[in-house]
Protein backbone atom coordinates (compact mmCIF):
# COMPACT_ATOMS: atom_id res chain seq x y z
CA UNK A 1 0.00 0.00 0.00
CA UNK A 2 1.37 3.37 -1.00
CA UNK A 3 0.16 6.05 1.39
CA UNK A 4 -0.72 9.58 0.32
CA UNK A 5 2.37 10.79 2.14
CA UNK A 6 4.55 8.42 0.11
CA UNK A 7 2.86 9.63 -3.08
CA UNK A 8 3.76 13.22 -2.18
CA UNK A 9 7.35 12.16 -1.51
CA UNK A 10 7.68 10.27 -4.82
CA UNK A 11 6.10 13.16 -6.72
CA UNK A 12 8.57 15.52 -5.15
CA UNK A 13 11.50 13.28 -6.18
CA UNK A 14 10.05 13.14 -9.71
CA UNK A 15 9.48 16.92 -9.75
CA UNK A 16 5.79 16.55 -10.52
CA UNK A 17 3.24 18.82 -8.88
CA UNK A 18 0.04 17.00 -7.92
CA UNK A 19 -3.42 18.20 -6.94
CA UNK A 20 -5.01 16.71 -3.80
CA UNK A 21 -7.33 14.70 -6.00
CA UNK A 22 -4.38 13.26 -7.94
CA UNK A 23 -2.60 12.31 -4.70
CA UNK A 24 -5.57 10.16 -3.70
CA UNK A 25 -5.90 8.64 -7.14
CA UNK A 26 -2.19 7.80 -7.44
CA UNK A 27 -2.14 6.25 -3.97
CA UNK A 28 -4.82 3.83 -5.16
CA UNK A 29 -3.34 3.25 -8.65
CA UNK A 30 0.25 2.70 -7.54
CA UNK A 31 -0.82 0.28 -4.80
CA UNK A 32 -2.84 -1.72 -7.31
CA UNK A 33 0.02 -1.95 -9.81
CA UNK A 34 2.69 -2.71 -7.20
CA UNK A 35 0.56 -5.51 -5.71
CA UNK A 36 0.30 -7.06 -9.15
CA UNK A 37 4.02 -6.62 -9.85
CA UNK A 38 4.71 -8.57 -6.64
CA UNK A 39 4.11 -11.65 -8.78
CA UNK A 40 7.75 -11.26 -9.68
CA UNK A 41 8.78 -12.13 -6.13
CA UNK A 42 7.89 -15.74 -6.94
CA UNK A 43 10.62 -16.20 -9.53
CA UNK A 44 13.87 -17.69 -8.30
CA UNK A 45 16.69 -15.36 -9.38
CA UNK A 46 19.41 -16.81 -7.20
CA UNK A 47 22.75 -16.77 -9.09
CA UNK A 48 21.15 -15.18 -12.15
CA UNK A 49 23.01 -12.32 -13.83
CA UNK A 50 20.90 -9.27 -14.74
CA UNK A 51 20.44 -8.39 -18.42
CA UNK A 52 20.86 -4.73 -19.32
CA UNK A 53 21.51 -5.03 -23.04
CA UNK A 54 19.63 -7.84 -24.63
CA UNK A 55 21.79 -8.63 -27.67
CA UNK A 56 24.95 -8.30 -25.63
CA UNK A 57 26.55 -5.22 -27.20
CA UNK A 58 29.39 -4.12 -24.92
CA UNK A 59 31.80 -1.22 -24.74
CA UNK A 60 31.02 0.47 -28.03
CA UNK A 61 33.87 2.91 -28.53
CA UNK A 62 34.73 5.51 -31.13
CA UNK A 63 37.34 8.20 -31.73
CA UNK A 64 36.71 11.17 -29.46
CA UNK A 65 36.23 13.64 -32.30
CA UNK A 66 33.79 16.49 -32.29
CA UNK A 67 31.87 17.85 -35.22
CA UNK A 68 29.82 20.99 -35.57
CA UNK A 69 26.03 20.77 -35.35
CA UNK A 70 24.51 22.32 -38.44
CA UNK A 71 21.32 23.69 -36.92
CA UNK A 72 22.27 25.61 -33.78
CA UNK A 73 19.61 28.17 -34.51
CA UNK A 74 17.00 25.43 -34.51
CA UNK A 75 18.00 24.63 -30.93
CA UNK A 76 18.17 28.23 -29.78
CA UNK A 77 14.68 28.85 -31.15
CA UNK A 78 13.39 26.13 -28.83
CA UNK A 79 14.57 27.89 -25.65
CA UNK A 80 11.51 28.87 -23.61
CA UNK A 81 13.31 32.15 -22.85
CA UNK A 82 16.34 33.26 -24.83
CA UNK A 83 18.77 36.06 -24.06
CA UNK A 84 21.75 36.83 -26.33
CA UNK A 85 21.82 33.28 -27.62
CA UNK A 86 21.65 31.81 -24.11
CA UNK A 87 18.86 29.83 -22.45
CA UNK A 88 17.55 31.93 -19.56
CA UNK A 89 16.70 29.95 -16.45
CA UNK A 90 14.69 30.92 -13.36
CA UNK A 91 16.52 31.77 -10.18
CA UNK A 92 17.37 28.74 -8.11
CA UNK A 93 16.22 30.30 -4.84
CA UNK B 1 0.87 -2.80 -52.87
CA UNK B 2 4.03 -0.68 -52.79
CA UNK B 3 5.23 -2.62 -55.83
CA UNK B 4 1.90 -1.94 -57.60
CA UNK B 5 2.24 1.78 -56.93
CA UNK B 6 5.89 1.64 -57.97
CA UNK B 7 4.93 0.02 -61.28
CA UNK B 8 2.26 2.66 -61.87
CA UNK B 9 4.89 5.34 -61.32
CA UNK B 10 7.48 3.90 -63.67
CA UNK B 11 4.84 3.08 -66.31
CA UNK B 12 3.73 6.71 -66.03
CA UNK B 13 0.13 5.78 -65.21
CA UNK B 14 0.29 8.26 -62.35
CA UNK B 15 2.81 10.79 -61.05
CA UNK B 16 4.05 10.74 -57.48
CA UNK B 17 2.67 14.28 -57.12
CA UNK B 18 -0.83 13.14 -58.11
CA UNK B 19 -0.56 10.06 -55.91
CA UNK B 20 0.43 12.28 -53.00
CA UNK B 21 -2.39 14.76 -53.65
CA UNK B 22 -4.85 11.85 -53.77
CA UNK B 23 -3.70 10.82 -50.32
CA UNK B 24 -4.15 14.35 -48.95
CA UNK B 25 -7.59 14.43 -50.54
CA UNK B 26 -8.58 11.21 -48.77
CA UNK B 27 -7.10 12.50 -45.51
CA UNK B 28 -9.15 15.70 -45.70
CA UNK B 29 -12.32 13.65 -46.26
CA UNK B 30 -11.82 10.78 -43.83
CA UNK B 31 -9.45 11.86 -41.09
CA UNK B 32 -11.98 14.12 -39.37
CA UNK B 33 -13.61 10.92 -38.12
CA UNK B 34 -10.54 8.75 -37.62
CA UNK B 35 -8.02 11.36 -36.40
CA UNK B 36 -4.90 9.43 -37.35
CA UNK B 37 -2.76 12.52 -38.13
CA UNK B 38 -1.56 15.21 -35.73
CA UNK B 39 0.43 17.20 -38.30
CA UNK B 40 0.35 17.13 -42.10
CA UNK B 41 3.56 17.87 -44.00
CA UNK B 42 2.09 18.76 -47.38
CA UNK B 43 4.89 21.07 -48.58
CA UNK B 44 7.56 18.57 -47.68
CA UNK B 45 5.58 15.71 -49.26
CA UNK B 46 5.04 17.52 -52.55
CA UNK B 47 8.68 18.55 -52.71
CA UNK B 48 9.71 14.90 -52.27
CA UNK B 49 7.09 13.71 -54.78
CA UNK B 50 8.27 16.16 -57.43
CA UNK B 51 11.85 14.97 -57.02
CA UNK B 52 10.73 11.41 -57.75
CA UNK B 53 8.68 12.58 -60.76
CA UNK B 54 11.67 14.48 -62.09
CA UNK B 55 13.79 11.32 -62.01
CA UNK B 56 11.10 9.25 -63.71
CA UNK B 57 10.71 11.91 -66.40
CA UNK B 58 14.42 11.80 -67.09
CA UNK B 59 14.25 8.02 -67.39
CA UNK B 60 16.37 7.44 -64.28
CA UNK B 61 15.89 4.28 -62.27
CA UNK B 62 13.96 4.73 -59.01
CA UNK B 63 13.86 2.59 -55.86
CA UNK B 64 10.80 0.73 -54.61
CA UNK B 65 9.92 3.32 -51.94
CA UNK B 66 10.76 6.31 -54.12
CA UNK B 67 7.75 8.60 -54.54
CA UNK B 68 5.54 6.36 -52.37
CA UNK B 69 3.65 8.24 -49.61
CA UNK B 70 3.78 7.09 -46.00
CA UNK B 71 3.25 8.36 -42.46
CA UNK B 72 5.54 8.78 -39.46
CA UNK B 73 4.61 8.35 -35.81
CA UNK B 74 4.89 11.65 -33.99
CA UNK B 75 7.64 10.50 -31.63
CA UNK B 76 10.11 10.36 -34.55
CA UNK B 77 11.92 13.61 -35.37
CA UNK B 78 11.84 15.27 -38.80
CA UNK B 79 13.98 18.38 -39.12
CA UNK B 80 11.83 21.54 -39.07
CA UNK B 81 8.58 19.68 -38.34
CA UNK B 82 6.67 19.69 -35.06
CA UNK B 83 7.18 16.54 -32.99
CA UNK B 84 4.82 16.33 -30.01
CA UNK B 85 4.92 12.66 -28.91
CA UNK B 86 1.21 13.51 -28.31
CA UNK B 87 2.17 15.46 -25.18
CA UNK B 88 1.26 19.03 -24.26
CA UNK B 89 4.76 19.45 -22.89
CA UNK B 90 6.12 19.21 -26.48
CA UNK B 91 3.24 21.07 -28.14
CA UNK B 92 5.53 23.71 -29.60
CA UNK B 93 8.60 21.51 -30.17
CA UNK B 94 10.03 21.81 -33.69
CA UNK B 95 12.60 19.06 -34.20
CA UNK B 96 16.00 20.59 -35.06
CA UNK B 97 17.32 17.42 -36.73
CA UNK B 98 16.27 14.24 -38.52
CA UNK B 99 16.03 10.84 -36.89
CA UNK B 100 18.36 8.42 -38.67
CA UNK B 101 15.34 6.51 -40.02
CA UNK B 102 14.13 9.76 -41.63
CA UNK B 103 17.55 10.38 -43.22
CA UNK B 104 17.39 6.85 -44.59
CA UNK B 105 13.86 7.28 -45.94
CA UNK B 106 14.91 10.57 -47.54
CA UNK B 107 17.84 8.84 -49.24
CA UNK B 108 15.37 6.31 -50.64
CA UNK B 109 13.13 9.13 -51.88
CA UNK B 110 10.07 8.16 -49.80
CA UNK B 111 7.28 10.74 -49.49
CA UNK B 112 6.20 11.71 -45.97
CA UNK B 113 2.57 12.80 -45.63
CA UNK B 114 2.58 13.70 -41.95
CA UNK B 115 2.96 12.76 -38.31
CA UNK B 116 0.55 10.34 -36.68
CA UNK B 117 -1.18 10.21 -33.32
CA UNK B 118 -0.03 8.02 -30.42
CA UNK B 119 -0.49 7.54 -26.70
CA UNK B 120 1.47 10.29 -24.94
CA UNK B 121 5.20 9.44 -25.13
CA UNK B 122 4.12 6.00 -26.43
CA UNK B 123 2.61 4.79 -23.16
CA UNK B 124 -0.71 3.00 -23.44
CA UNK B 125 -2.53 0.41 -25.51
CA UNK B 126 -5.34 2.37 -27.16
CA UNK B 127 -4.10 5.82 -28.35
CA UNK B 128 -6.58 7.27 -25.82
CA UNK B 129 -3.68 8.75 -23.82
CA UNK B 130 -2.93 11.29 -26.57
CA UNK B 131 -3.18 14.87 -25.28
CA UNK B 132 -4.86 15.71 -28.60
CA UNK B 133 -7.68 13.16 -28.40
CA UNK B 134 -8.07 9.52 -29.38
CA UNK B 135 -7.68 7.97 -32.82
CA UNK B 136 -10.62 5.78 -33.86
CA UNK B 137 -10.49 2.32 -35.37
CA UNK B 138 -11.42 2.57 -39.08
CA UNK B 139 -13.30 -0.76 -38.82
CA UNK B 140 -15.58 0.61 -36.08
CA UNK B 141 -15.37 4.25 -35.05
CA UNK B 142 -16.63 3.39 -31.55
CA UNK B 143 -13.56 1.29 -30.93
CA UNK B 144 -9.89 2.00 -30.28
CA UNK B 145 -7.25 1.36 -32.96
CA UNK B 146 -4.93 -0.07 -30.31
CA UNK B 147 -1.78 1.66 -29.28
CA UNK B 148 0.53 3.23 -29.02
CA UNK B 149 1.10 3.47 -32.78
CA UNK B 150 -2.68 3.69 -33.30
CA UNK B 151 -2.42 6.73 -35.61
CA UNK B 152 -0.01 4.92 -37.92
CA UNK B 153 -2.01 1.67 -38.06
CA UNK B 154 -5.34 3.48 -38.52
CA UNK B 155 -3.83 5.60 -41.32
CA UNK B 156 -2.61 2.51 -43.18
CA UNK B 157 -5.88 0.61 -42.56
CA UNK B 158 -7.97 3.50 -43.93
CA UNK B 159 -5.57 4.03 -46.86
CA UNK B 160 -4.56 7.47 -45.59
CA UNK B 161 -0.95 6.32 -46.06
CA UNK B 162 0.45 3.42 -48.04
CA UNK B 163 2.93 2.53 -45.27
CA UNK B 164 3.93 3.95 -41.89
CA UNK B 165 6.56 3.87 -39.19
CA UNK B 166 5.70 3.05 -35.62
CA UNK B 167 7.65 2.32 -32.46
CA UNK B 168 7.22 -0.76 -30.30
CA UNK B 169 8.27 -0.97 -26.66
CA UNK B 170 5.81 -3.59 -25.37
CA UNK B 171 3.64 -4.26 -28.43
CA UNK B 172 2.95 -0.76 -29.71
CA UNK B 173 3.29 -1.73 -33.38
CA UNK B 174 1.86 -5.25 -33.27
CA UNK B 175 -1.20 -4.80 -31.05
CA UNK B 176 -2.62 -1.84 -33.05
CA UNK B 177 -1.70 -3.62 -36.30
CA UNK B 178 -3.82 -6.59 -35.15
CA UNK B 179 -6.70 -4.27 -34.11
CA UNK B 180 -6.63 -2.41 -37.44
CA UNK B 181 -6.12 -5.45 -39.69
CA UNK B 182 -2.69 -4.50 -41.03
CA UNK B 183 0.83 -5.93 -40.83
CA UNK B 184 3.20 -4.63 -38.15
CA UNK B 185 6.71 -5.67 -37.27
CA UNK B 186 9.02 -5.05 -34.33
CA UNK B 187 12.55 -5.82 -35.50
CA UNK B 188 15.30 -7.25 -33.28
CA UNK B 189 16.47 -4.73 -30.66
CA UNK B 190 19.26 -2.79 -32.37
CA UNK B 191 18.29 -3.67 -35.95
CA UNK B 192 17.00 -0.13 -36.49
CA UNK B 193 18.64 3.02 -35.11
CA UNK B 194 16.82 4.83 -32.30
CA UNK B 195 18.65 8.11 -32.92
CA UNK B 196 16.01 10.84 -33.19
CA UNK B 197 13.25 8.76 -31.63
CA UNK B 198 11.82 10.46 -28.55
CA UNK B 199 13.23 8.10 -25.93
CA UNK B 200 10.85 6.26 -23.65
CA UNK B 201 12.25 2.93 -22.41
CA UNK B 202 15.64 2.72 -24.05
CA UNK B 203 16.38 -0.96 -23.46
CA UNK B 204 13.07 -1.95 -25.09
CA UNK B 205 12.22 0.71 -27.75
CA UNK B 206 12.47 -0.25 -31.40
CA UNK B 207 11.24 1.36 -34.64
CA UNK B 208 9.42 -0.79 -37.16
CA UNK B 209 7.23 -0.85 -40.27
CA UNK B 210 3.42 -0.87 -40.49
CA UNK B 211 2.01 -1.85 -43.87
CA UNK B 212 -0.84 -3.39 -45.82
CA UNK B 213 1.16 -6.49 -46.75
CA UNK B 214 4.13 -8.44 -45.45
CA UNK B 215 6.05 -7.58 -48.60
CA UNK B 216 5.48 -3.86 -48.00
CA UNK B 217 6.67 -4.24 -44.41
CA UNK B 218 9.80 -5.96 -45.75
CA UNK B 219 10.44 -3.12 -48.22
CA UNK B 220 10.15 -0.48 -45.47
CA UNK B 221 12.33 -2.49 -43.08
CA UNK B 222 15.04 -2.77 -45.74
CA UNK B 223 14.99 1.01 -46.05
CA UNK B 224 15.35 1.84 -42.35
CA UNK B 225 17.54 -0.89 -40.84
CA UNK B 226 21.29 -0.89 -40.30
CA UNK B 227 24.10 0.21 -38.04
CA UNK B 228 24.17 3.88 -37.03
CA UNK B 229 27.11 5.65 -35.46
CA UNK B 230 24.65 7.92 -33.61
CA UNK B 231 23.14 4.97 -31.73
CA UNK B 232 25.69 2.91 -29.80
CA UNK B 233 23.04 0.24 -29.16
CA UNK B 234 22.39 -0.28 -32.88
CA UNK B 235 23.68 -3.65 -34.00
CA UNK B 236 26.56 -4.38 -36.34
CA UNK B 237 24.15 -6.20 -38.61
CA UNK B 238 24.36 -6.55 -42.32
CA UNK B 239 21.86 -4.61 -44.42
CA UNK B 240 19.52 -6.88 -46.31
CA UNK B 241 16.80 -6.56 -48.91
CA UNK B 242 14.17 -8.38 -46.91
CA UNK B 243 11.66 -8.39 -49.77
CA UNK B 244 13.94 -10.80 -51.64
CA UNK B 245 13.43 -13.56 -49.06
CA UNK B 246 9.68 -13.97 -49.66
CA UNK B 247 9.62 -17.31 -51.46
CA UNK B 248 6.16 -18.43 -50.27
CA UNK B 249 7.82 -21.65 -49.07
CA UNK B 250 7.45 -22.93 -45.50
CA UNK B 251 8.24 -26.63 -45.99
CA UNK B 252 10.47 -27.88 -43.19
CA UNK B 253 10.20 -24.70 -41.11
CA UNK B 254 9.75 -25.62 -37.46
CA UNK B 255 7.04 -23.51 -35.80
CA UNK B 256 6.67 -23.66 -32.03
CA UNK B 257 3.26 -23.32 -30.37
CA UNK B 258 2.75 -22.57 -26.66
CA UNK B 259 -0.12 -24.67 -25.34
CA UNK B 260 -0.97 -22.42 -22.36
CA UNK B 261 -1.36 -19.48 -24.71
CA UNK B 262 -3.90 -21.31 -26.87
CA UNK B 263 -5.79 -22.65 -23.86
CA UNK B 264 -6.15 -19.16 -22.42
CA UNK B 265 -8.06 -17.89 -25.47
CA UNK B 266 -11.76 -17.36 -26.03
CA UNK B 267 -13.17 -19.90 -28.48
CA UNK B 268 -13.67 -17.47 -31.37
CA UNK B 269 -10.06 -16.23 -31.24
CA UNK B 270 -8.67 -19.68 -30.65
CA UNK B 271 -10.39 -21.00 -33.78
CA UNK B 272 -8.71 -18.36 -35.90
CA UNK B 273 -5.26 -19.16 -34.51
CA UNK B 274 -5.81 -22.90 -34.94
CA UNK B 275 -6.72 -22.31 -38.57
CA UNK B 276 -3.39 -20.54 -39.09
CA UNK B 277 -1.57 -23.47 -37.48
CA UNK B 278 -3.51 -25.89 -39.74
CA UNK B 279 -2.47 -23.89 -42.78
CA UNK B 280 1.21 -24.12 -41.92
CA UNK B 281 0.91 -27.83 -41.21
CA UNK B 282 -0.75 -28.39 -44.58
CA UNK B 283 2.01 -26.45 -46.32
CA UNK B 284 4.67 -28.71 -44.85
CA UNK B 285 5.86 -26.76 -41.82
CA UNK B 286 6.54 -28.78 -38.71
CA UNK B 287 4.44 -27.71 -35.71
CA UNK B 288 6.05 -28.44 -32.35
CA UNK B 289 5.07 -27.71 -28.78
CA UNK B 290 7.22 -25.09 -27.11
CA UNK B 291 7.60 -24.39 -23.43
CA UNK B 292 8.51 -20.96 -22.11
CA UNK B 293 8.30 -21.43 -18.33
CA UNK B 294 9.40 -17.91 -17.31
CA UNK B 295 7.36 -16.01 -19.85
CA UNK B 296 4.58 -15.48 -17.30
CA UNK B 297 6.95 -13.06 -15.57
CA UNK B 298 7.49 -10.98 -18.70
CA UNK B 299 4.58 -8.61 -18.09
CA UNK B 300 5.33 -7.78 -14.44
CA UNK B 301 9.05 -7.45 -15.32
CA UNK B 302 8.06 -5.11 -18.14
CA UNK B 303 6.00 -2.93 -15.80
CA UNK B 304 9.09 -2.43 -13.64
CA UNK B 305 11.74 -1.98 -16.33
CA UNK B 306 9.61 0.27 -18.52
CA UNK B 307 8.49 2.79 -15.83
CA UNK B 308 12.03 2.91 -14.39
CA UNK B 309 13.51 3.83 -17.75
CA UNK B 310 10.63 6.26 -18.37
CA UNK B 311 11.24 8.08 -15.10
CA UNK B 312 14.84 8.60 -16.15
CA UNK B 313 14.23 9.47 -19.82
CA UNK B 314 11.37 11.88 -19.15
CA UNK B 315 13.31 13.84 -16.53
CA UNK B 316 14.49 16.00 -19.44
CA UNK B 317 11.04 17.60 -19.80
CA UNK B 318 11.54 20.26 -17.18
CA UNK B 319 10.52 23.48 -18.92
CA UNK B 320 14.12 24.65 -19.18
CA UNK B 321 15.71 23.62 -22.47
CA UNK B 322 12.71 23.32 -24.79
CA UNK B 323 9.00 22.67 -24.77
CA UNK B 324 6.42 24.02 -22.38
CA UNK B 325 7.43 26.26 -19.49
CA UNK B 326 5.20 27.61 -16.75
CA UNK B 327 6.62 30.44 -14.67
CA UNK B 328 5.87 34.09 -13.92
CA UNK B 329 7.70 35.42 -17.00
CA UNK B 330 6.33 36.78 -20.28
CA UNK B 331 7.04 33.55 -22.15
CA UNK B 332 5.14 31.30 -19.75
CA UNK B 333 2.61 28.92 -21.29
CA UNK B 334 0.13 30.13 -18.68
CA UNK B 335 -0.31 33.75 -17.76
CA UNK B 336 -2.54 35.27 -15.14
CA UNK B 337 -2.28 36.43 -11.59
CA UNK B 338 1.48 36.33 -11.17
CA UNK B 339 1.25 35.64 -7.43
CA UNK B 340 -0.07 32.15 -8.29
CA UNK B 341 2.67 31.43 -10.81
CA UNK B 342 5.96 29.70 -9.98
CA UNK B 343 8.85 31.98 -9.16
CA UNK B 344 11.76 29.66 -8.48
CA UNK B 345 13.37 26.97 -10.59
CA UNK B 346 11.93 24.19 -8.43
CA UNK B 347 8.41 25.59 -8.64
CA UNK B 348 8.79 25.85 -12.41
CA UNK B 349 9.68 22.16 -12.61
CA UNK B 350 6.68 21.15 -10.52
CA UNK B 351 4.13 23.29 -12.32
CA UNK B 352 5.45 22.62 -15.83
CA UNK B 353 5.33 18.86 -15.33
CA UNK B 354 2.00 18.92 -13.51
CA UNK B 355 0.31 20.77 -16.33
CA UNK B 356 2.34 19.44 -19.27
CA UNK B 357 2.23 15.70 -18.63
CA UNK B 358 -0.85 13.47 -18.83
CA UNK B 359 -2.18 11.08 -16.23
CA UNK B 360 -0.68 7.82 -17.54
CA UNK B 361 2.70 9.46 -18.10
CA UNK B 362 2.73 10.76 -14.52
CA UNK B 363 1.65 7.36 -13.23
CA UNK B 364 4.56 5.62 -14.94
CA UNK B 365 7.10 8.25 -13.91
CA UNK B 366 5.90 7.89 -10.31
CA UNK B 367 6.02 4.10 -10.48
CA UNK B 368 9.55 4.18 -11.87
CA UNK B 369 10.71 6.80 -9.40
CA UNK B 370 9.39 4.64 -6.55
CA UNK B 371 10.99 1.43 -7.86
CA UNK B 372 14.36 3.15 -8.33
CA UNK B 373 14.28 5.06 -5.05
CA UNK B 374 16.67 4.24 -2.26
CA UNK B 375 16.14 0.76 -0.81
CA UNK B 376 13.92 -0.55 -3.59
CA UNK B 377 16.35 -0.93 -6.51
CA UNK B 378 17.25 -4.55 -5.76
CA UNK B 379 13.70 -5.68 -5.07
CA UNK B 380 12.39 -4.19 -8.29
CA UNK B 381 14.66 -3.11 -11.16
CA UNK B 382 17.50 -5.54 -10.50
CA UNK B 383 15.10 -8.41 -9.92
CA UNK B 384 13.25 -7.59 -13.16
CA UNK B 385 16.53 -7.56 -15.08
CA UNK B 386 17.36 -10.96 -13.67
CA UNK B 387 13.95 -12.25 -14.73
CA UNK B 388 14.83 -10.85 -18.14
CA UNK B 389 17.84 -13.13 -18.26
CA UNK B 390 15.66 -16.15 -17.46
CA UNK B 391 13.19 -15.22 -20.19
CA UNK B 392 16.01 -14.80 -22.68
CA UNK B 393 17.31 -18.25 -21.75
CA UNK B 394 13.83 -19.72 -22.27
CA UNK B 395 13.94 -18.44 -25.83
CA UNK B 396 17.49 -19.61 -26.45
CA UNK B 397 16.36 -23.08 -25.44
CA UNK B 398 13.14 -22.95 -27.43
CA UNK B 399 14.99 -21.81 -30.56
CA UNK B 400 17.20 -24.88 -30.44
CA UNK B 401 14.14 -26.80 -31.61
CA UNK B 402 11.83 -24.24 -33.19
CA UNK B 403 12.73 -21.73 -35.91
CA UNK B 404 10.02 -19.39 -34.66
CA UNK B 405 7.09 -19.30 -32.26
CA UNK B 406 3.47 -18.65 -33.21
CA UNK B 407 1.03 -16.93 -30.81
CA UNK B 408 -2.03 -14.70 -31.04
CA UNK B 409 -1.11 -11.00 -31.12
CA UNK B 410 -3.88 -10.04 -28.68
CA UNK B 411 -6.36 -12.03 -26.58
CA UNK B 412 -9.34 -10.30 -28.25
CA UNK B 413 -10.21 -7.83 -31.02
CA UNK B 414 -10.37 -4.02 -30.55
CA UNK B 415 -12.21 -2.86 -27.44
CA UNK B 416 -14.54 0.12 -27.11
CA UNK B 417 -13.31 3.64 -26.49
CA UNK B 418 -13.32 4.31 -22.75
CA UNK B 419 -13.67 0.63 -21.87
CA UNK B 420 -10.31 0.35 -20.11
CA UNK B 421 -9.24 3.92 -19.38
CA UNK B 422 -10.23 3.85 -15.70
CA UNK B 423 -8.36 0.67 -14.81
CA UNK B 424 -4.60 0.78 -15.48
CA UNK B 425 -4.18 -2.98 -14.91
CA UNK B 426 -6.79 -3.91 -17.50
CA UNK B 427 -4.97 -1.73 -20.02
CA UNK B 428 -1.57 -3.19 -19.08
CA UNK B 429 -2.83 -6.75 -19.65
CA UNK B 430 -3.39 -5.85 -23.32
CA UNK B 431 0.35 -6.45 -23.81
CA UNK B 432 0.31 -10.03 -22.54
CA UNK B 433 1.39 -11.73 -25.80
CA UNK B 434 3.47 -8.92 -27.28
CA UNK B 435 5.64 -7.74 -24.41
CA UNK B 436 7.77 -10.89 -24.33
CA UNK B 437 9.48 -10.08 -27.63
CA UNK B 438 10.61 -6.71 -26.24
CA UNK B 439 11.86 -8.23 -23.00
CA UNK B 440 13.80 -10.86 -25.02
CA UNK B 441 14.83 -8.37 -27.74
CA UNK B 442 13.68 -10.72 -30.51
CA UNK B 443 11.90 -9.75 -33.74
CA UNK B 444 8.14 -10.31 -33.98
CA UNK B 445 5.49 -9.66 -36.61
CA UNK B 446 1.69 -9.43 -36.46
CA UNK B 447 -0.30 -10.60 -39.48
CA UNK B 448 -4.10 -10.35 -39.94
CA UNK B 449 -5.86 -13.74 -39.76
CA UNK B 450 -9.54 -13.07 -40.25
CA UNK B 451 -12.34 -11.21 -38.53
CA UNK B 452 -14.56 -11.73 -35.54
CA UNK B 453 -18.17 -10.58 -35.44
CA UNK B 454 -18.91 -8.16 -32.60
CA UNK B 455 -22.46 -6.85 -32.85
CA UNK B 456 -22.93 -5.59 -36.40
CA UNK B 457 -19.22 -5.11 -37.10
CA UNK B 458 -16.52 -7.50 -38.18
CA UNK B 459 -13.30 -6.79 -36.32
CA UNK B 460 -9.85 -7.91 -37.44
CA UNK B 461 -7.67 -10.21 -35.38
CA UNK B 462 -3.99 -11.04 -35.84
CA UNK B 463 -1.45 -13.74 -35.11
CA UNK B 464 2.14 -13.18 -34.14
CA UNK B 465 5.37 -14.87 -35.16
CA UNK B 466 8.37 -14.36 -32.87
CA UNK B 467 11.76 -15.27 -34.30
CA UNK B 468 15.40 -15.68 -33.47
CA UNK B 469 17.57 -12.62 -32.92
CA UNK B 470 18.37 -11.00 -36.31
CA UNK B 471 16.27 -13.52 -38.23
CA UNK B 472 13.73 -11.06 -39.64
CA UNK B 473 13.97 -12.57 -43.13
CA UNK B 474 12.59 -15.94 -42.05
CA UNK B 475 9.78 -14.36 -40.04
CA UNK B 476 8.83 -12.31 -43.08
CA UNK B 477 9.06 -15.36 -45.36
CA UNK B 478 6.72 -17.44 -43.19
CA UNK B 479 4.32 -14.53 -42.58
CA UNK B 480 4.20 -13.79 -46.31
CA UNK B 481 3.45 -17.45 -47.16
CA UNK B 482 0.30 -17.27 -45.00
CA UNK B 483 -0.80 -13.97 -46.44
CA UNK B 484 -0.44 -15.28 -50.00
CA UNK B 485 -2.52 -18.41 -49.25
Amino acid sequence: MISEEEVRHIASLARIGLSEEEVGKFSKDLSLVLDWIDELKKVDVENVEPTAHITGVENETREDNFSDFNNKNGIIKLFPEEKNGYDKVKSVL
Amino acid sequence: MIKDLHNKLINKEITSEQLTLDYFDRISKKDKDIFSYLTLTKDLALEQAKKADEKIKKGEKIGLLEGIPGAIKDNICINGIRATAASKILDSYIAPYNATVIDKLNEKGAVILGKTNLDEFAMGSSTENSAYGPTKNPHDLNRVPGGTSGGSTAAVAADLASWALGTDTGGSIRQPAAFCGVVGMKPTYGRVSRHGIIAMASSLDQVGPIAKTVEDAAIVLSAISGRDKHDATSAHSQDKNYEEFLTGEVRGTKIGVVKEYLNSLEKNVREKIEKVIEFYKKEGAKIIETELPHVKYALPAYYIIQPCEVSSNLARYDGIKYGLRIDDGDNSAISGNSSDLPKTLLETYFDTRQYGLGRETKRRIMLGTYALSSGYYEAYYLRAQKARTLIKKDFEKAFKEADMILTPTTPSPAFRLGEKTEDPLKMYLEDIFTVTANIAGIPAISVPCGRIKEGKKELPIGFQLMGKWFDEENLLRVADAYEKK
